[in-house]
């Protein structure tokens, strides 16, 4: 099967580089399986995981906060303004944070911002979700 | 000999002292180092949405978009970077001097303009002469994430999108090498001067273009921020090391001007012994 280079890049330092046989990300408008030979393309991402198959039928999961792919036939490059992979997620840590929005949120206090709040919790949802393989 | 004390004691005090610039300018070497490398990481990020932002910014012209569109200009704000800590040498004082001959040239009222400071160097600078200072970080660690900034990055940016102001610059010092830094001014919005991409692949946009400039300029503005800010912190540690190596070699050149009048004043007060025992001899033959 043909493979295309993948990059996974944050302001941070680059996270993942490799190849793979296709990628499954999910967009603001739905998720979306990207092969090689793609037209070059520009979509943002939502905050959610990246799923990349390789080419020995394995499965790598990213967790990225929002951001935005841009695909070429023979490349593609994730850009957000954090990534991890999903074993290198610290998990005690994306808990706290899930119960800190949680109370942020239960709270509604009038100086909050809610949309933070409710944005700080996805992203701890998504990285807890994609450190158990729940997706 | 009481002379002699004291320039035995200026010479202990001088040596302790150089101990100390020495091992912060060693301090700062590493951190330089470290620095160094988290501004080299962040360079194929920085490439990239360039890359993209180039290449959409070109292809959906007048999109009209809010971070593009130039506005007259009622409110200009100021992003000034500067340190926390001081013995930078001139690391802060250049940016300020810099910022201040600005807003005296451009500006004849305080209400033309906002700051937004990084540093509590820079925060205390113009809190204490009454400028309007409306966000600030202090305490920003020596090697910053994306996270640490974040907050300042998204709100001067929103700051902008919601009309609080009408134009955005940027003040820092940039890096050139380890004895040079420079201090540059960059207009960061409106995004007036986007370079095209190099390489023009004509992007199919997923749902449209406009949806996507919605989420990559403000991603872009903050990573310029961000780009900034470790440019910054490079320089304020090779600024610190610049200072700290002169200190250190001003320290042994005193020490080496304090031991010669240490020596001749020692042997001056041999001399005088050698003088008042012969002539003590002499006197009783």
């Amino acid at each position: 099967m043909k493979t295309v280079t993948v990059n996974i890049v944050t302001p941070d330092g680059p996270v993942y580089d490799s190849d793979v046989s296709m990628v499954i990300v999910k967009t603001t408008s739905g998720e979306m399986g990207i092969l090689a030979g793609h037209i070059p393309m520009v979509a943002p991402l939502a905050v959610g995981a990246v799923k990349l198959k390789l080419a020995d039928n394995k499965e790598e999961v990213v967790a990225v906060t929002g951001g935005f792919v841009e695909v070429r036939p023979d490349k593609i490059s994730i850009l957000a303004p954090a990534a991890e992979v999903a074993d290198s997620i610290d998990l005690a840590r994306a808990k706290e944070a899930l119960a800190r929005a949680e109370q942020r949120l239960a709270k509604k206090q009038a100086d909050l911002d809610a949309t933070r709040a409710e944005l700080a919790l996805q992203r701890a949802v998504n990285r807890i979700r994609v450190h158990e393989g729940n997706i | 000999m009481a002379n002699l004390r004291d320039i035995e004691m200026r010479i202990v005090s001088t040596k302790k002292t150089s101990q100390i610039t020495k091992a912060m300018q060693m301090v700062s070497a590493s951190k330089l180092n470290r620095a160094e490398q988290n501004a080299k990481r962040f360079v194929p990020y920085m490439e990239k949405v360039q890359d993209v932002v180039g290449a959409i910014a070109s292809g959906t012209k007048d999109s009209g978009h809010p971070m593009l569109t130039v506005r007259p200009v009622k409110k200009t704000a100021y992003l000034v970077i500067g340190s926390d800590r001081g013995l930078a040498g001139a690391y802060n004082s250049s940016v300020l001097r810099k910022v201040q001959a600005t807003l005296n040239e451009r500006h004849k009222s305080k209400d033309e303009y906002v700051i937004l400071a990084v540093g509590r160097v820079v925060r205390d600078y113009f809190v204490k002469r009454d400028h309007n200072v409306i966000g600030e970080i202090v305490g920003l660690s020596d090697q910053p994430t994306f996270a640490d900034i974040k907050e300042i990055a998204r709100k001067a940016v929103g700051m902008f999108t919601d009309g609080t102001y009408d134009e955005l610059y940027m003040y820092y010092n940039h890096f050139v090498s380890a004895i040079a830094q420079e201090v540059t001014k960059k207009k960061l919005l409106p995004l007036t001067d986007i370079a095209p991409a190099g390489t023009t692949a004509s992007y199919e946009f997923e749902p449209s273009g406009e949806a996507i400039l919605e989420v990559l300029l403000p991603q872009y503005a903050e990573s310029l921020i961000y780009g900034a800010l470790l440019d910054g912190k490079a320089s304020e540690h090779a600024a610190r090391m610049t200072a700290m190596k002169s200190a250190t070699d001003n320290a042994s050149e005193l020490i080496d001007g304090l031991s010669l009048s240490y020596n001749r004043a020692r042997q001056a007060a041999i001399t005088q012994e050698i003088t008042e025992i012969v002539g003590g001899a002499a006197a009783l033959e």
